[in-house]
């Protein structure tokens, strides 16, 4: 182990282990969290940090492997145990019910009977003190994702926990968000409150992490002190090798290019009583770029998605344009056929039908596409063209896989990400939109479907990015517009563009004047 | 207490997609074996009533035919239409709407004869069924009212509208007061297959051409795969390009067709005249049938059989042994429940976690040491 | 005033075993779990209620018969849904038609042998009060049962922490399993809870609305509960409101035919499944109201990962 063995342990973890089929998931993991610090658990996407975490709390039961807390041995075989102890949990995807008040949903984990009405007060007065202000009485459906951020951590505090764990917090704020959250953490070191503190972002954890422990496919690499550590160094740990970065060639000529994806004067009423309306949207999409819409979770981006794609259509058909064409009343196959193509955020389920073969898959969004190639005249499916085509796009995008035509579900999510992201440029689309590009995928599978997209758009097509990563869209863009509740502002070129500046227009500021770049449009 | 445990398979297991629905009807046998016995009746002498016996001779053969025919071509629609996880269980009402609009010719024009006059009921028969089904799919897609139950009422309510028109007006005038229509004339009875073996009519080809007909449709077209995508994901067939709209009337239309073409046919070649009842159930052991057929067009076909000998054997058991011919209802339903419950197996493992198991509400261990 | 008093206490005779298994299936929903086969747990208690009462000649034996085979038959559902994971949808189907065919084999030497019947409640005095006495003190016990029942479930779900459990399984399986909630636990004793409440509704069918057994007599008013379920927006007062109605127009078209109306009787009968319908459309027409309240986790198949 490491250092820090003057300091008591809260808690030590040995060997353990958690095997999913064939898969270790967790192999050996050794932790130690000291009392009083923030301990970052580093680590890709894959790399066993949530399966970890879920045995901490309970939730999932090791194969092998001891947990000591406070020095004694202890088998975690519940949440509810785990609670007892002292563990608290802010989960990543929130575990909270929509469809109940913040007060009910605070109550639900509490299990001491006391009337929802106290329970109320209370969560009303602790979110207050901590600065994170809170109306107990809301339904958590209404709320956005910072405030249900923020119901998952009071009521995690109400629990008077030694050790909390946080599961990627900062993926669904907003840069000025985190800041404050980060403040929040170090009170509570200062309380003496252990954090357990999981993370990919590598500045925030060098920022607020006093020790820091690297997973990389289900097992430690190392510990360090992030602080002595530079970003690239603690990159290369979690990585495993250098991954290469994306180049972005500069665009040339983009002022005098035709604007290949146009949208104007975008405007939809809610679906679902929870769902956010569209206001008056404003964008057009040259070829040979790429633009990215950055914001947080729930601000209207799926809504937004779904209107550009025609899943939904709209009622003005000025108000999408591909080349030059109305699009507006054009159902999704128009669109693909007028030369979009488009990747949805979700890819189990809604990029991807889960149960079918990748070659069905293929069919999903090429149906009615390249001509007779897939599905010819009286409707018959072509199976052997759709199946080399399959077999094209995994050998170009690269994609690992057990079986020669897997079905989706049983592919990794970055693997999975390819073939989708593969399928569509295959097509070589001039208009590709794509919601979250590299959401939940390993750092190399990341870079691959960046620089893919890249290429597409210098190529002469127009790109389309949105995502909730800053990282990843400054990487990408050549211009960052922001949705805010409904509304994109304009997009700053990224040469004038700050986190800061994004940050800003993430959390709701006013534009103010710098968007020059709308009247040249 | 022992708990079940089920464990994800990666893949869905090819081995148990063949295999369940024999393990299925194995485990019916079994607790269809403690049924007789607790009627006293011995398990070997019933199954031979009931399951041998029936099918012994060729025209009996026939019978078979004639019980599996309408089960088959209401069974291979529903199969689409719960592949497409849309539930049309009306069959039964769009069945008696078939028979009903299809007998419209040799009732209400009985003097109206020739080769048109089958091929025209039979057409009938599919849009009165159609039509039927139709009801449910415009108030899914106008108002998103729950298919399930309004598609089950109108089978009330058919039931109800036959027994009026026998009663009524379409009661036969010399029929001395019975409640049934007219005797169809002979050309608009359905012929039969070979009159000198048996009564098997062409009901039965129909359902054989249907049968394979929307197994190609499934399985090779376009079409098929919309209906499983739509099925397993809705969010991707939307995605895809696909409308759920119309796949509720595309599912609906066509299996309310096919009930109907079942309806008229048995109207028209096994009974030969509307009576206030004119199924024994079809419409619902139809969708045993499709299950146990794993909705898999040419699977029902064996799966129709079966169910067709439960009727025959109901039969057989009654006037053999003196047992209710309920008998069959019951053989029926513990066949869906083993086919459902052994269709598990294909998606999961399943584990059995008896008292040894330590992780079973286990005290925190505190106390203990290390 | 004395017809008055008499079509009021038949529609409540009516009302009754509706609202018994719809509360039981507005339960059963709130946890997310879909049994449809209400139909089938209801002719089973009734059956199975007939049998005893008519085999002990006690139709409080029989009643309790109803509540227990309607809560075995239910663990059946129960089993193969929560612990196999089966579909929702198919399974309750499944459990519906073995209720009906069990029923009918069980039932074969039953047909025609006369039943015992549950006495209505006659408090002296009390009921012998014009008008309100028999409406309120001499109906039949499972009225106020009934009445109780809907204010309890009223009580638990909305006030008590079990139910406020219940409901939070209900609107996301995922997020009350992470938080260490036994989800199939209390999906079972929901399921449970409403296979009692289904064969109760049976029992009251055999032993009180008509003292005899007929194969089907539950005639579709399980699936008429589950349409209140629906209309009823799962809120229990509203289901109470809705077993009235159709309470109402089942008697209504029953005496409609009794007054000779010129009207074929078959129509009258048809009715009642008619109105579910009609009353199906208006409820889903409100999309928003149907979009809050439906649990949204409500007929999705739920597997731990442990």
């Amino acid at each position: 182990m490491s250092a820090n063995h003057d300091r008591a342990n809260l808690l030590e973890v040995r060997g353990l282990t958690k095997i999913f089929g064939t898969l270790a998931a967790c192999n050996h993991i050794d932790l130690n969290i000291a009392k009083g610090e923030i301990h970052a658990l580093l680590g890709e996407n894959g790399a066993g940090k949530s399966t970890l975490v879920k045995m901490l709390f309970g939730s999932l039961e090791p194969n092998s492997g001891e947990i000591f807390w406070n020095g004694q041995a202890v088998r975690i075989t519940s949440p509810g145990l785990a609670k007892k102890l002292g563990i608290g949990m802010v989960f990543q995807h929130f575990s909270l019910f929509e469809a109940l008040t913040a007060a009910e949903n605070i109550a639900l984990s509490l299990n001491d009977g006391s009337p929802i009405s106290a329970i109320a007060a209370k969560a009303r007065a602790l979110s207050y003190s901590y600065g994170l202000p809170l109306d107990p009485e809301s339904l958590v459906g209404d709320l956005s994702v910072g405030e249900r951020q923020r119901i998952e951590i009071i009521r995690c505090l109400l629990q008077t926990p030694q050790l909390i764990i946080l599961d990627e917090p900062t993926s669904v704020l907003t840069p000025q968000e985190a800041d404050k959250l980060f403040e929040t953490l170090e009170r509570l070191r200062a309380e003496g409150k252990s954090i357990l503190y999981i993370s990919h972002r590598l500045e925030e954890v060098k920022r607020i992490c006093d020790r820091a422990t690297v997973l990389r496919h289900g097992k430690v690499v190392g510990h360090c002190n992030p602080r002595q550590e530079t970003a690239a160094s603690l990159a290369r740990m979690m990585v495993g090798n250098e991954v290469k970065a994306v180049v972005r060639a500069p665009a040339k000529g983009i002022e005098t290019a035709p604007a290949l994806l146009e949208i104007h004067g975008l405007t939809r009423k809610p679906a679902t009583p929870f769902a956010i309306p569209l206001k008056n949207i404003n964008l057009s999409v040259r070829a040979g770029e790429v633009i990215g819409i950055a914001g947080v979770a729930g601000n209207g981006q799926g809504e937004f998605f779904e209107s550009v794609s025609g899943e939904v259509l709209q009622q003005d058909p000025g108000s999408v344009r591909i080349r030059g064409k109305d699009a507006g009343g054009v159902s999704i196959t128009g669109r693909r056929l007028m030369g979009a193509a488009f990747v949805p955020e979700e890819r189990l389920g809604h990029g991807a039908a889960p149960r079918m073969k990748l070659s069905e898959n293929l069919l999903l969004s090429r149906h009615a596409t390249d001509g007779k190639s897939f599905v010819g005249s009286g409707g018959m499916v072509r199976n052997g063209s759709v199946y080399s085509a399959a077999q094209r796009i995994i050998a170009a995008m690269d994609v690992r896989k057990s079986a020669p035509d897997p079905e989706a579900a049983a592919l990794s999510g970055g693997n999975l990400q390819k073939f989708i992201v593969g399928r569509e440029l295959d097509r070589k689309p001039s208009v590709m939109v794509v919601n979250q590009p590299t959401w939940g995928v390993d750092a190399g599978a990341a870079a691959h479907i960046r620089q893919a997209l890249i290429e597409l758009a210098r190529s002469g097509s127009a790109v389309l990015v949105i995502s909730q990563d800053l990282d990843e869209l400054f990487e990408l863009s050549d211009a960052i517009a922001v949705m805010h509740n409904g509304e994109l502002s304009a997009p700053l070129p990224i040469a004038e563009a700050t986190f800061e500046r994004i940050g800003l227009l993430m959390g709701g500021a006013e534009p103010g004047h710098a968007e020059h770049r709308m009247e040249t449009a | 207490m022992m708990r079940l445990e089920l464990v994800k398979r990666p893949q869905r297991s090819a081995l148990f997609s063949v295999l369940s629905p024999f393990i299925a009807f194995a485990l019916t046998m079994i607790a269809g074996a403690i049924m007789f016995a607790l009627l006293g009746v011995s398990p070997l002498n019933a199954f031979n009533v009931y399951f041998v016996q029936p099918i012994s001779e060729v025209w009996q053969l026939h019978e078979l035919a004639i019980k599996a025919a309408p089960l088959i071509l209401i069974a291979v629609g529903l199969s689409v239409c719960y592949k497409a996880n849309i539930w049309n269980i009306g069959a039964e009402g769009q069945f008696i709407l078939g028979g009903i609009f299809g007998s419209i010719i040799p009732v209400l024009f009985p003097e109206f004869e020739g080769p048109l006059v089958l091929p025209l009921m039979l057409l009938l028969g599919m849009v009165g069924g159609a039509l039927y089904a139709a009801i449910p799919a415009l108030l899914k897609t106008r108002f998103s009212t729950n298919e399930i139950l309004t598609s089950l009422m109108l089978v009330y309510v058919a039931q109800l509208f036959l027994d009026w028109l026998v009663r009524g007006p379409w009661r036969d005038p010399q029929g001395h007061g019975f409640p049934q229509t007219i005797q169809f004339g002979d050309s608009a009875v359905l012929p039969e297959l070979m009159p000198d073996a048996g009564r098997a009519n062409w009901g039965f080809v129909f359902a054989l051409v249907a049968a394979v007909t929307v197994w190609l449709m499934m399985s090779r077209m376009l079409k098929g795969f919309e209906v499983r995508v739509l099925g397993s994901s809705p969010r991707a067939g939307r995605f895809a390009g696909f409308g759920l709209s119309k796949m509720v009337f595309f599912t609906f239309l066509l299996s309310g067709a096919l009930a109907g073409l079942a309806g008229i046919s048995e109207v028209s070649g096994a009974i030969g005249q509307l009576q206030p009842v004119i199924s024994p159930g079809y419409g619902f052991t139809a969708i045993i049938v499709a299950f146990l057929g794993r909705l898999n067009p040419l699977g029902i076909v064996a799966a129709g059989l079966v169910l067709a000998l439960t009727y025959l054997g109901g039969e057989a058991v009654q006037s053999a042994l003196g047992i209710s011919d309920k008998v069959a209802r019951v053989f029926q339903g513990m066949l869906l429940f083993f086919v459902l419950g052994c269709d598990t197996l294909i998606h999961y493992r399943i584990r059995l976690i008896g008292f040894a198991a330590p992780q079973l509400e286990a005290a925190p261990k505190l106390e203990e040491a290390r | 005033m004395d017809i008055t008093v008499n079509i009021l206490l038949t529609i409540a005779t009516a009302a009754t075993p509706l609202l018994i298994a719809a509360i039981g299936e507005l339960v059963v929903e709130r946890s997310g779990v879909l049994n449809l086969g209400v139909e089938g747990m209801m002719i089973m208690g009734a059956v199975g209620g007939f049998g005893a009462g008519y085999l002990t000649g006690s139709p409080w034996i029989g009643l309790l018969a109803a509540i227990v085979v309607g809560a075995l038959f239910s663990l059946l559902f129960a089993v193969m849904t929560l612990s196999l994971a089966t579909n929702q949808v198919a399974t309750g189907l499944s459990l519906t038609l073995l209720g009906l065919g069990l029923s009918g084999m069980i039932g074969t030497s039953f047909v025609g042998q006369p039943g015992v019947r549950l006495p209505n409640l006659d408090i002296p005095g009390l009921s012998s009060i014009p008008v309100v006495g028999k409406l309120i003190f001499g109906q039949d016990p499972l009225f106020y049962v009934s009445i109780g029942l809907t204010a309890a479930v009223m009580w638990f779900l909305f006030r008590t922490r079990t139910g406020l459990t219940l409901r939070s399984i209900g609107d996301s399986h995922v997020s009350a399993h992470a938080l260490g909630i036994k989800v199939i636990r209390y999906r079972y004793l929901a399921v449970i809870f409403g296979g009692a409440c289904a064969g109760l509704a049976g029992g009251h069918l055999s032993l009180v609305y008509t003292p005899q057994w007929v194969e089907n007599m539950s005639a579709g008013r399980g699936w008429i509960a589950l349409a209140l379920v629906v209309f009823a927006s799962w809120r229990p007062w509203r289901v109470l409101a809705g077993a009235y109605i159709f309470g109402a127009v089942w008697i209504g078209q029953l005496h409609a035919q009794a007054f000779g109306i010129p009207v074929p009787s078959q129509f009258l009968s048809s009715l009642p499944y008619l109105a579910t319908i009609v009353v199906l459309v208006l409820i889903s027409r409100n999309k928003r109201l149907t979009m809050m309240n439906t649990p949204a986790s409500l007929g999705q198949p739920f597997v731990p990962d442990r």
